[in-house]
């Protein structure tokens, strides 16, 4: 079985209140050096057998469709995911 | 408890449409049967607007907000019918999760997020009506100030510059906010319209404050009439 990951993120000029909850939590932990958070999603999408062009391709489309919401976040990424062992 | 009419004074017919996670269609259902509108329950599967003079998508959580709140309501079979018929002139009001949906439907610019504070909120708030010529805000006087619930862990409107400047621009926001912006909504924007005034979404909730000792006001009714005064003057928005 192959998979696809499709990676969404907020826009940069959203704002991001949950990457920002996380970025305040880091320093509290000792984890210094980090100026900014911001958090995204990432969908693996399964499909019978090896990932073809035309599944490829299907994912871009429900990336824009349902995925992700063009007003506020961008698809960074579509790519089928390395055959995990 | 006030009397509510106990038939129809209009004979006009509001759909309040129900998605799985749907929590306020009953209210809604009451307000536009006491603004004097018969109230039609419409059902999420069933592409059919069953010839209702009018639509509201009520608040809630449809679809547990997975994905992104309305994301999923959007792809129903009842949107199916009522995104052309809204596009036609057919009268929309979103509430709440509806005003999401609305949005995720491209049916109004923009977005809603997380409010910028990260807590659900829930008070009564003070909002100005900004824009009274849509089919929904008609009943209010221009600047007209009310006191309505509003309860949303995400409200926050969003939009791009060019966007704000054109709702703006083209009088399109429909309410603000009065006082401290409760949910980081850009420019204090708690309503907006489409050009032509029949598709409004709302993020607080007028269908609370519509009867006498439950909520903070009767304010929330001309929303309702608003509706049936536009429908009564056959005036094609």
């Amino acid at each position: 079985m192959g998979a696809i990951v499709v990676d969404v993120m907020l826009k940069p000029e959203i704002l991001d209140p949950q990457g920002q909850a996380v970025n305040r939590s880091l320093p509290r932990l000792g984890f210094e050096g980090f100026t900014d958070v911001r958090q995204g999603k990432r969908f693996v999408l399964t499909v019978e057998g090896e990932v073809t062009d035309e599944h490829l391709a299907h994912a871009r489309s429900a990336a824009e469709t349902l995925l992700s919401n063009p007003v506020i976040e961008d698809v960074v990424a579509v790519h089928a995911l390395e055959s995990a062992q | 408890m006030t009397a509510l009419p106990s038939s129809t004074v209009s004979g006009m017919k509001v759909g309040v449409v129900t998605f799985p996670g749907s929590l306020d269609e009953r209210d809604a259902q009451r307000a536009v049967r006491a603004a004097g509108a018969e109230p039609v329950a419409l059902w999420h599967g069933d592409a059919d607007l069953h010839g209702v003079d009018a639509v509201i998508l009520p608040g809630g959580f449809s679809y547990g907000d997975y994905l992104r709140c309305g994301a999923i309501a959007r792809f129903a079979p009842v949107m199916d019918v009522l995104v052309p018929a809204a596009q036609g002139g057919l009268p929309v009001l979103g509430i709440c999760n509806g005003f999401q949906v609305l949005c995720e439907s491209h049916l109004l610019p923009g977005a809603l997020i997380r409010n910028d504070h990260r807590k659900f909120v829930c008070r009564d708030q003070g909002l100005r009506i900004e824009n009274a010529s849509t089919a929904w805000t008609s009943d209010y006087e221009p600047g007209q100030e009310i006191v309505v619930p509003l309860k949303n862990g995400e409200g926050g409107y969003v939009a791009d510059v060019h966007t704000l400047d054109e709702l703006e621009g083209q009088g399109r926001v429909v309410a603000r906010y009065l006082g401290d912006n409760p949910n980081g909504s850009y420019r204090g924007i708690a309503g907006v319209t489409n050009p032509r005034g029949n598709v409004v979404g709302l993020m607080p909730h007028p269908e609370h404050a519509i009867e006498p000792g439950y909520g903070p006001s009767v304010d929330g009714l001309g929303f309702f009439s608003s509706v049936l005064t536009r429908l009564a003057q056959g005036v094609s928005t």
